[in-house]
């Protein structure tokens, strides 16, 4: 904590980050426990969940770190999550055979109060709007290190 | 787990959730109030594991899965804690607004705890 806080983490991005931190946190807790306890019933979903649970991790640490990689990461992961909800999601409405229901993005979130649909949304609008900013900030730090 | 004092947590923690957030969007910074809400809210957390540990020697047993409502119930008891320890190292209005999102949390783990011991079949 002895590190400036990075232009990315101020204001109400900080909330963002949070509740990003927290949906890794209930994600990925939640698909080990499903993978632990029931995996043959559902692997390629449980398994689907875990690697979603993972990627919310790294969009959290994108989040808070600066510079254009971190940037770039963000813009990643954030893309995939959000892909990775309308796919699993559209396909769950369709045909509920294929995720159950308790998987992280099987109707569109909704087990997560459809956090998992707003959030990357959130997250890019406010990536775009911060960009100057998140580009900027590095360059003195680049310098310094 | 004991359905009363599953609910007065829940309505603590959805009442504490909210005025953090109000007091944060009105532009507060962490003060007693707010940080001993959240105190509150993990007070009543570790209550919770007191219970579920002592519950089923007494019969009280979760009908669904055991793991998954530890794993939901230590999650929640490291939130106040992590949203407590940022208000602290970043006094702004924004802080105030996190303790809130994690308690609104809490309270949605605590309703899940909820259904995974009363209702969820294993």
């Amino acid at each position: 904590m002895s590190t400036p806080p990075s232009p990315r983490t101020l204001g109400v991005g900080r909330v963002l980050i949070a509740v990003y931190a927290i949906l890794a946190l209930a994600a990925t807790a939640r698909s080990l426990v499903q993978i632990i306890e029931h995996f043959e019933t559902a692997p390629v979903a449980y398994i689907l969940s875990a690697l979603a649970g993972l990627v919310y991790i790294l969009a959290t640490i994108a989040l808070v770190k600066r510079g254009p990689t971190w940037y770039r990461i963000a813009w990643i992961t954030i893309t995939f999550e959000l892909v990775g909800v309308l796919v699993v999601g559209t396909l769950s409405v369709i045909d509920p055979q294929l995720f159950p229901a308790d998987s992280v993005w099987s109707y569109f979130g909704r087990g997560y109060v459809f956090i998992p649909l707003v959030l990357p949304i959130l997250g890019m609008i406010w990536l775009r709007r911060r960009r100057s900013e998140i580009l900027e900030g590095h360059a003195p730090l680049a310098a310094r290190s | 787990m004991i359905e009363i004092f599953t609910w007065v947590q829940v309505a603590v923690a959805v009442t504490a959730g909210l005025l953090c957030v109000i007091l944060g969007l009105a532009g507060k910074t962490p003060a007693d109030l707010t940080m001993g809400a959240l105190a509150l809210v993990e007070v009543l957390l570790l209550g919770q594991l007191g219970v579920a540990l002592l519950a089923p020697a007494f019969g009280n047993t979760a009908t669904g899965s055991v793991l998954e409502f530890y794993v939901y119930l230590v999650s929640a008891i490291l939130l106040p804690p992590a949203a407590g320890f940022w208000a602290l190292v970043e006094r702004s209005r924004w802080s105030t607004v996190i303790l809130g999102v994690a308690a609104l949390a809490v309270a949605v783990m605590v309703y899940r705890m909820e259904q995974i011991w009363f209702h969820q079949v294993a």
